[in-house]
């Protein structure tokens, strides 16, 4: 793990790349040894591409957080990893539910596909640029996006040939408890 | 009375003919019921576990479970498929396994009640022929039924079994060619009888063991079950096939195991004959011949269990690469050696 | 529910059909099917779609296949069949309730499911875990990952064809889920670690089975490689099918067995060792070209090198506590709760309410037995997790697969499915 002051370094570093910019890093955490650094959305892939060439050139991981009731409201995390010196950093951004554009980067690293996918289904985070965004665990029909907190928690109607409105127009609807309307 | 198609050996009075054949259709019935239990027996014991154990003693009666079962299922069929095709397909199948079964000698000319009767369906003259020709004629049961059940999977399955079947008939046929040589008869009872000296698969060793694996490819057995190949192709030519047509397969599969078992016991292990010159009665004949048949199946079974499938390019690879070339050079040595030792 | 929507899909789904390739190759020898008769000539390509009910696709993975002839074309992974949530429901629960949840995304490999999670929290609230207990905790991830390699052996066999291999994994797999029984009460999803260490002790009797276990299973692993490692068959089907080099894996994420198949020793037991990882002696095997028969060379090696980890780990098995004593975290023993007033408020407030973590975010790796397993924390301060997202390696391992298997056989494409390995529970969580 990088260590406080080579957070502060890598962050200093990020400021004066030209494609990122000063205001391009919102902020640096170290908590629990572990180091994170936020960007501003546009600035995510010049950052990744930067901690590429640092050596920090593995993504394990992208996931998705609702940071509700907070602003702005989602976080995107990507976890670099330097296997050369078994160093870990956390890249965040964070977007407000209005505007859920983030760049995204499954053209440098196809690990991403799939799991951009994933936070596009449960958060809503719309992705610029990925070849493929669909829905990719909840049904392709699915509204709304389940694991943001607001959520409703609650049982909602399951379809079947029989009550499934497109096929049988006539069919009375199953009253609806579930969150999308 | 029109031409013969081909000479058979020796006719019987037409009664007795007919109560061979509900004798043999009969022993054929009856064999396919133990030939399933012993498999799922023996594959239980090759794989540590029991296999079917409760239904009747020792789990005897578990074919009849299962016929019983598929007989009374519904029986279905996918609205994509061709009907009549669909019906008829698993029917070819146990027919031509039927008929293949009839040329198999149990034993000799026996006298039965003042009767001479061959232990035998037919003694055509042309035996391997006829296994051949019947054997051809069991792939359109395979392919039409794959064909006709208007799924992919079968669809997939039925192309395997085609090219399959084919390539592999081509490299049967020439392993009997050296058998068919040395012993200068093409009636199976003729060739048991040149046996009386020494059993084929000493002489015909190549012969042999080209014949037994082009019989796994022609039967569809392990490791050549890629018409099945439930990993891939989850049933093959018979995944959309349930209740009494998918039993007909089963059936005709089985039996043709049995065939296949009959064939390379009358061919290469001496038919009825015994070693060492021991001649029993005329009635241990077909205990014999059984119990020849029943080793060959247990070895059937056995590959079964062990051996992984085979990848269809590679099976490709090995039947004209390897297979056919064997089987011609086969033929070719045998052919010089009997010419050499005529003269 | 919007009408358009699914009726669009439904279409989509019924679309699947035969779809023209253009033009056939000319014949080398110059001759078409019209010159004997036969009518026009045109190739297609098969969409096949395979899945989710198929033997092969180790649970509900739909493979939607396109092939020319047997030759698969393209391959593209349709997940979420059995997306249930997990990641939702750890939610509104408390931090211990979480575990058995957790331990249902990954089903072969419950342990490690909960070990990540575990170790997050723990990293979170600055639990020290006692020695004892990570030892304890290794012994059982080593089993676990015994067993999960055991099932993928058995069933990719299966998938060779090859059937009895499955039983006779399955023989030693019951060895496994009965010390599991032994130790934690359960044979699968056994809730046995918590946070600061383990549920209980092992039991008397647990290390003479353990020790008969781990005397007989490198035997058996030998079986193993002499029915299938020196088969033909199994050599022909595995040698060179479906290879992918080091470095397309990593831009595809893909971390485990099937990264160290290529050549890449990457193992965070090594890399980053956690739960006293460092004491042990072992091995990394790895593969040279990373083609199915690395891939299945290596995890047969492994079983290898956890044996000699449990091994290890059961005669080094420190005295000492199973949880930690902060009894704000693990609740206190038993016989304590009729004498000491405070001990039974910690053991009130941690039933009813949980432990309360501090807020802050956390993302905690460790190796599972098909890569890295990681656990993303967040907490806000409550008792109960505010984001709790598992990095599933069968999730990021699939992209691969499309790479791997275009152009090769559709029977190659089950093997390195096989080979693959992915657990369809961890994928769709």
């Amino acid at each position: 793990m990088p260590d406080a002051t080579e957070l502060e370094l890598i962050a200093q570093e990020l400021r004066a790349a030209p494609e990122i910019g000063a205001d391009g890093v919102v902020q640096t955490t170290f908590f629990r040894e572990r180091a994170t650094v936020e960007i501003a959305p546009k600035a995510i892939r010049a950052t990744l591409s930067r901690l590429r060439e640092r050596g920090y050139a593995f993504l394990s991981s992208v996931h998705g957080v609702d940071y509700f009731p907070h602003e702005p409201r989602l976080g995107v995390h990507y976890e670099m990893l330097d296997m050369a010196r078994v160093d870990r950093l956390t890249v965040k951004a964070r977007v407000s539910t209005q505007d859920p554009h983030l760049d995204s980067v499954a053209g440098e690293w196809p690990t991403a596909d799939h799991q951009e996918r994933e936070v596009y289904d449960m958060f809503g985070v719309i992705f610029d640029g990925h070849p493929d965004l669909r829905r990719i665990l909840m049904p392709e029909d699915y509204e709304g996006h389940p694991q943001r907190r607001d959520f409703p928690i609650g049982g909602e109607p399951v379809f079947f040939t029989f009550n499934d409105p497109a096929e049988h127009p006539a069919a009375e609807q199953p009253a609806s408890t579930g969150p999308s309307q | 009375m029109a031409l013969p198609l081909a000479e058979v050996g020796y006719y019987e009075e037409w009664w007795v003919q007919i109560l061979k054949g509900i004798v043999i259709f009969a022993v054929a019935l009856q064999l396919v019921p133990i030939v399933l239990i012993a498999e799922r027996k023996l594959l239980g014991r090759f794989q540590g576990r029991y296999g079917p154990n409760r239904v009747g003693p020792y789990g005897m009666l578990q074919p009849l479970a299962d016929i019983v079962k598929l007989l009374t299922k519904e029986q279905f069929r996918p609205t994509t498929s061709a009907g009549l095709l669909f019906a008829l397909a698993p029917g070819i199948s146990i027919v031509t396994a039927v008929a293949a079964f009839a040329i198999i000698p149990f034993g000799d000319v026996q006298h039965i009640g003042g009767e001479r009767v061959g232990l035998y369906g037919i003694d055509v003259s042309i035996g391997p022929l006829y296994l051949f020709a019947f054997g051809a004629i069991a792939f359109y049961g395979i392919m039409l039924g794959g064909w006709a059940s208007g799924s992919k999977y079968s669809f997939l399955g039925a192309m395997r079994a085609a090219a399959q079947l084919i390539s592999y008939e081509v490299s049967q046929g020439l392993a009997l060619v050296g058998v068919i040589f040395t012993a200068q008869t093409l009636s199976l009872t003729g060739i048991v009888h040149a046996q009386g000296g020494m059993w084929y698969i000493v002489p015909q060793f190549v012969g042999f063991l080209i014949f037994l694996t082009a019989s796994f490819a022609e039967t569809n057995r392990a490791p050549f079950d890629l018409t099945e190949a439930d990993a891939e192709l989850v049933g093959g030519y018979n995944t959309e096939f349930g209740g009494g047509r998918f039993a007909s397969y089963y059936f005709a599969e089985y039996l043709n195991v049995l065939v296949v078992s009959g064939i390379v016991t009358t061919v290469f292990l001496g038919g009825w004959l015994l070693p060492f010159g021991v001649h029993p009665p005329g009635w241990v004949d077909p205990i014999v011949v059984l119990v020849k048949m029943g080793l060959v199946t247990f070895f059937f079974i056995w590959v079964r269990a062990t051996l992984p499938r085979l990848r269809y390019d590679q099976l490709m690879s090995f039947g004209w690469k390897v297979l056919l070339p064997l089987a011609t050079l086969n033929a070719l040595v045998t052919a010089v050696i009997v010419v050499v030792s005529h003269k | 529910m919007s009408t358009e929507a699914r009726s669009a899909y439904r279409r989509m789904e019924e679309s699947i059909t035969l779809s023209p390739l253009g033009e056939p190759e000319a014949d080398q020898s110059g001759m078409s099917l019209a010159d004997w008769g036969g009518g026009h000539e045109t190739q297609e390509l098969l969409t096949l779609n395979m899945g989710p009910h198929h033997p092969a696709t180790h649970g509900v993975l739909r493979l939607l296949v396109t092939l020319q002839g047997e030759i698969v074309r393209d391959i593209k992974p349709i997940i979420g069949y059995v997306h249930t949530g997990i990641e939702k429901t750890a939610e509104d629960k408390a931090y211990w309730k979480v575990i058995p949840v957790l331990e249902r995304m990954d089903y072969l490999s419950y342990f490690f499911n909960s070990m990540a999670y575990c170790t997050a929290v723990e990293a979170i609230a600055e639990v020290q875990v006692p020695k004892r207990a990570q030892y304890l905790r290794v012994i059982h991830l080593e089993l676990n990952r015994i067993m999960s390699h055991l099932v993928w052996l058995g069933t990719s066999a299966l998938d060779l064809g090859a059937i009895s291999m499955f039983w006779y994994c399955f023989r030693e797999r019951e060895q496994i889920l009965d010390l599991f029984e032994m130790s934690a009460g359960q044979r699968m999803h056994t809730r046995y670690f918590q946070v600061g260490g383990v549920m209980e002790d092992i039991p008397r009797g647990f290390l003479e089975k353990l020790k008969a276990f781990v005397d007989v299973m490198p035997g058996r692993t030998d079986q193993y490689n002499a029915l299938l490692h020196s088969n033909e068959i199994v050599l022909q089907r595995l040698r060179g099918t479906c290879p992918l080099d080091a470095e397309k894996l990593l831009a595809y994420g893909v971390t485990g067995p099937l990264l160290r198949s290529a050549g890449n020793p990457w193992d965070l037991r090594k890399a980053a060792p956690y739960s006293s990882y460092d004491d042990f002696d072992f091995k990394i095997p790895v593969g040279t070209v990373g083609d199915n028969y690395d891939r299945f060379a290596v995890r047969l090696a492994e079983i290898y090198e956890s044996v000699k980890i449990i091994k290890q780990a059961m005669e080094g098995l420190p005295e000492g506590p199973y949880i930690t004593t902060d009894r704000k975290i693990a609740l206190p023993p038993r016989h304590e709760l009729a004498t000491s007033m405070e001990a039974l408020i910690h053991h009130f407030k941690l039933v009813t309410e949980g432990m309360r973590v501090p807020p802050g975010e956390v993302y905690s790796a460790i190796e599972s037995p098909r890569g890295e397993l990681g656990c993303f924390l967040r907490s806000d301060g409550s008792s109960k997790p505010a984001r709790v997202h598992v990095r599933d390696p069968s999730f990021v391992n699939l992209q691969a697969l499309s790479e791997m298997a275009e152009g090769s056989y559709i029977a190659d494409l089950i093997a390195t499915l096989a080979m693959l390995d992915p657990v369809l529970g961890g994928i769709d969580r």
